[in-house]
């Protein structure tokens, strides 16, 4: 079946969106959910294995207290209720990735319920109600060789690596979230973006989409006004935070396209892809849907210390929310000006720069203007330019002492960009600096009205704006490393305009 | 030198102490036993002479140079194969496992390293321990030493048998509805069910996880508390094992011993009244019941109105547990694989190796316990039988309010002849009636021998409270001192 995509206001003028997310993320932990082995990433694989995390007959699995900590603070930052009593359960199916051929995790009762966590989308906040947060083990890694797909199905065998089994994994997962319109896809992706920056200062996970320590689920369903919710699919393989909000708008076309057709949706699980941008059905990895989940018996019940978790709850770090509405009123920035830092995603490295001894201004200027136009034309990440905050914060003060002019301080982070050192450094080996020597200076302009008389004569007649003239060639004759204003002046006085 | 096989493992020990005789000695005598009797026997899976040998060479050096040895050093120990052994193989009595060998030793095993015992060797059992009779073990049956026509109880038939047949002083088995005790019943041998979470269940391969508890097999109540107390005590490596030291069982054992039971209240609980036991065994019951009176001891009948769902509730839940612990078995990564010629899928290979690798025995169970599991039945079944248990638990600890100790027979009948229960599956179950309602409490229990039923062995079960594992090593001692040990007819 042919899918002719209707366009996306017509979507949404007619349909009204459910989205849900269910995000995973490895914690960070020194050693895994269930045993000692380490948890570093790109080892060498099935070196980081022993009995317990690959399931051997007769192995047992003992808790990892500092996951559980991470658990409780992830479940505090959103504002969920930590269970005061909980169980591990056991997720019975087959698939060789998972060594017991169960996965120990949490069904019905999960450590933190019920939180939410506040985003923003064009200044206008939404609330993101949180269902659960619980905490479970991740499953190896298999790789099919030959067949044509890279599935298991045609494949002549499957290579599995078991480092990545028992990591620590929490899983976070909201309620349906209805009412956003149009928005949903900013909405899905605002979330993310959040929930990953309260992760990361909680400095429990690395939260690297692009390493699969976050990884995302998307829930999405249509529905015409007034009608019930509709029938929901799942799509996975949603690895940047792009993918989240393309991946939503994708599915909601082809929803719409589907429902215009007269046909259901079927729920099920998709898969995003990324270069064609659409999402398209997934082999459902397990054969089997009953999962069987009963309490796992070789785990003790969980019981948290309310008052320990109290404490925790004291000891949460500031949150990206309240850390940015405190930065905001420290640099003196309207909210559109905000905004801009926000999706320049550039926060914390103005932050950074600050913190290296810049004025805020001149830190937001340099992020948002030089060095994002340069990232953007390299196709980077800001963060990944080649400038970092200390060296922003060295140009900036090198601007602020007269040292360099605004022209200088571009060639200047041009060589810092290029990999040639610092800014001094720079500024040293291509011996750019603003010549601030009044008497050099003043010879420099003596030279350029004697060589030019006619021009003088202009300017002693009133004929101001013929200055330029005299201050290119004091430029010129200066290399450039002259403060212009500062010439300027020193013709018109020599002159004696002023 | 005396017979060293027919020693206990404490006179064994102290022979060795003295330096009457080398722990090679006997480890040696034990071998040669086992070389002259285990054809007839078949306790064994795997005998480890090799490392036997090393282990009684490593203690003889060291009491050589004077140093402390363990009250058990020197004393060879059958190893029931339920228990992984580091590079010796392990099968649980399934061929699933065939060839395997583990790449770490269990807790337990690490333990009897440890105390200076000697590992002889690897005992036959029901595949993955479940049945009563070792006729589900995929290796074929193990003998009763009394009358080779009949099957040594099970799940840990071979240990009982090796103890039986004098191939070992001492044994390790493991008992989830009574694949210690009842073993122990029908060879005329001491078996004890520690306190679950009192023995580290690291290394024991899985059954059913809640109820799964390794514990001592012996000739003598002494031996098994001593065995207890080197196996026993917390290991972190079991979140279920409990943070407490082993209960003073081998002072409780030499106190009982003595034949003093005054103060000591017996409840006879009276769903136990003897329907569906043979008439010998409930006349041997009594007839220990009236020793122990004699010994000072109050009998005082106690109800357990729950005790009689004990064994479908015990059905529910050991199934639902073994269904998910025997799923990891797939042929992906050890033991056996069935069809893996290039052609088959993945699920085909899972599905050829499950369904030559596993007995019929464990198939019901798997297939029992994964229906008792599925959305739409688990409130029914499962959860219905955790509230049973629950119910059980609350009537052991309304009966301990009144006694300190329960007694029963251990298990309904004697040894029974190979091949007549094994066509009713019910039947079978019927063997772990009285065995079963502790391992649902989660208290300890042992099975000591209480006299003959034409001419076959008798088991006297006491059950304790939880971490009270001394009291019943007491009363048992007491009523071994009365009766005597049971001597097998001679092979
Ligand atoms: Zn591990």
């Amino acid at each position: 079946m042919t899918i002719t995509l209707p366009p996306y206001e017509d979507v949404t003028a007619r349909f009204e969106p459910v989205i849900g997310l269910e995000t995973h993320v490895e914690l960070g932990t020194r050693t895994k959910m269930f045993c000692g082995c380490p948890t570093g990433f790109g080892a060498e694989p099935n070196t980081q294995v022993c009995p317990v995390c690959l399931g051997l007959p007769g192995s047992l699995p003992v808790a990892n207290a500092a996951a559980i900590e991470a658990t409780i603070r992830i479940g505090l930052a959103l504002n969920c209720t930590i269970a005061s009593w909980c169980r591990f359960a056991r997720k019975n199916y087959f698939y060789p990735d998972m060594p017991k051929n169960f996965q120990t995790s949490q069904y019905d009762e999960p450590l933190c319920t019920d939180g939410y966590l506040d985003v923003e989308v064009d200044g206008r906040p939404v609330r993101i109600d949180i269902e659960r947060v619980h905490l479970e083990e991740d499953t190896g890694k298999t790789l099919h060789v030959g067949g044509a797909t890279g599935r298991i199905h045609g494949a002549t065998e499957s290579l599995v690596d078991y480092n990545r089994a028992g990591i620590p994994l929490v899983e976070i997962v909201t309620r349906p979230i209805p009412g956003t319109g149009a928005d949903a896809p900013a909405v899905a992706r605002a979330y993310v973006t959040e929930l990953r920056d309260v992760i990361r200062v909680l400095g429990v996970s690395d939260v690297r989409m692009e390493q699969g320590s976050l990884r995302c689920d998307v829930n999405t369903s249509l529905n015409r006004p007034g009608d019930q919710w509709g029938t929901r699919t799942e799509t996975k393989n949603v690895n940047s935070l792009r993918s989240v909000e393309r991946a939503v708008r994708a599915e909601m076309l082809r929803q719409a396209a589907v429902l215009d057709a007269g046909e259901r949706i079927v729920q099920e699980t998709r898969h995003f892809h990324e270069e064609t941008g659409d999402t398209r059905p997934g082999r459902s990895k397990e054969t089997a849907t009953d999962y069987r989940y009963f309490p796992e018996p070789d785990l003790v019940p969980l019981a948290p210390d309310p008052e320990w978790v109290a404490r925790l709850k004291t000891e949460l770090p500031e949150l990206p929310r309240v850390h940015r509405a405190r930065l905001q009123q420290a640099w003196g920035l309207s909210d559109l000006d905000m905004q801009a830092v926000l999706n320049a995603g550039a926060v914390e490295l103005i932050e950074r720069t600050v913190a290296a001894g810049s004025s805020p201004e001149g830190a937001r200027k340099w992020w948002l203007g030089e060095l994002a136009r340069r990232a953007n034309e390299a196709g980077v990440d800001l963060s990944t330019v080649g400038a970092t905050p200390a060296d922003v914060a060295e140009l900036q003060s090198l601007v602020d002492a007269g040292r360099l002019n605004d022209k200088l301080a571009r060639t200047v982070l041009e060589g810092v960009l290029a990999g040639e050192g610092t800014p001094s450094e720079v500024m040293a080996a291509r011996g750019l600096e603003v010549v601030s020597d009044t008497g050099a200076l003043g010879a420099a302009v003596d030279e350029a009205i004697a060589a030019n008389p006619d021009v003088a004569a202009k300017i002693r007649e009133g004929k101001v704006a013929a200055a330029g003239v005299l201050v290119g060639a004091v430029m010129k004759t200066t290399r450039g490393q002259a403060d212009a204003k500062a010439v300027r002046e020193l013709i018109l006085s020599r002159l004696g305009v002023q | 030198m005396t017979d060293l096989i027919r020693l206990s493992a404490a006179d064994l020990a102290g022979a060795i102490a003295r330096g009457e005789a080398s722990a090679v000695e006997a480890t040696r005598a034990h071998l040669d036993r086992i070389a002259e009797v285990d054809g007839q026997v078949a306790a064994f899976l795997h005998v480890d002479e090799a490392g036997a040998l090393a282990a009684a060479e490593r203690v003889d050096r060291a009491r050589a140079a004077g140093e402390e040895l363990g009250p058990l050093a020197g004393v060879p120990v059958a190893v029931k194969d339920v228990l992984t052994t580091r590079g010796v193989p392990t099968t649980a009595g399934s061929k699933i496992l065939e060839g395997w060998r583990p790449p770490y030793d269990s807790t337990i095993v690490q333990r009897l390293r440890a105390a200076g015992t000697v590992i002889v060797g690897k005992t036959n059992m029901d595949e993955f321990a479940m049945g009563s009779s070792t006729e589900y073990s995929a290796y074929g049956p193990t003998r009763n030493p009394w009358d080779l026509g009949r099957i040594p109880g099970g799940s840990g038939g071979g240990s009982a048998a090796a103890l039986a047949a004098y191939e070992a002083p001492l044994a390790i088995g493991s008992d989830t509805g009574g694949s210690i005790r009842q073993p122990g019943a029908v060879t005329g041998t001491v078996g004890a069910k520690p306190t679950y979470g009192g023995t580290s269940r690291y290394g024991l391969i899985a059954f059913s996880s809640s109820l799964d508890t390794p514990g001592p097999c012996a000739r003598t109540v002494v031996d098994a508390a001593l065995l207890h107390a080197v196996i026993g005590g917390h290991d972190r490596r079991d979140s279920t094992s409990i943070p407490q030291p082993v209960p003073e069982v081998v002072a409780a054992a030499r106190r009982g011993a003595t034949g003093d039971l005054s103060g000591v209240r017996l409840g006879l609980v009276s769903q136990f009244s003897g329907e569906g036991a043979e008439p010998g065994v409930m006349a041997a019951f009594g007839e220990a019941l009236e020793r122990l009176t004699k010994l000072g001891a109050e009998v005082v009948e106690v109800s357990c109105p729950h005790f009689e769902y004990a064994l479908p509730a015990y059905y529910l839940i050991a199934p639902s547990e073994c269904s998910s612990n025997l799923a990891r078995f797939d042929g992906v990564r050890y033991g056996l694989r069935v069809g893996d010629d290039g052609q088959r899928s993945l699920e085909e290979v899972m599905s050829l190796t499950r369904e030559a690798g596993f007995g019929p025995e464990v198939k019901r169970r798997i297939i029992i316990g994964t229906y008792a599991l599925s959305s739409g039945y688990y409130d029914a079944y499962y959860g219905q039988a955790q509230k049973v248990r629950t119910l059980i638990t609350r009537d052991f600890t309304a009966a301990f309010e009144r006694v300190d100790v329960l007694v029963s027979p251990t298990t309904p009948f004697v040894a029974f002849p190979f091949g007549s229960r094994t066509s009713d599956p019910y039947q079978m179950y019927l063997a772990d009636l009285f065995t079963i309602p502790t391992n649902l409490y989660g208290g300890p229990a042992i099975s000591v021998p209480c006299g003959l039923s034409d001419g076959l062995p008798v088991g006297f079960q006491i059950m304790a409270p939880t971490m009270a594992d001394d009291r019943m090593y007491r009363v048992a001692a007491a009523l071994e001192s009365a009766v005597g040990t049971l001597t097998p007819p001679a092979l």
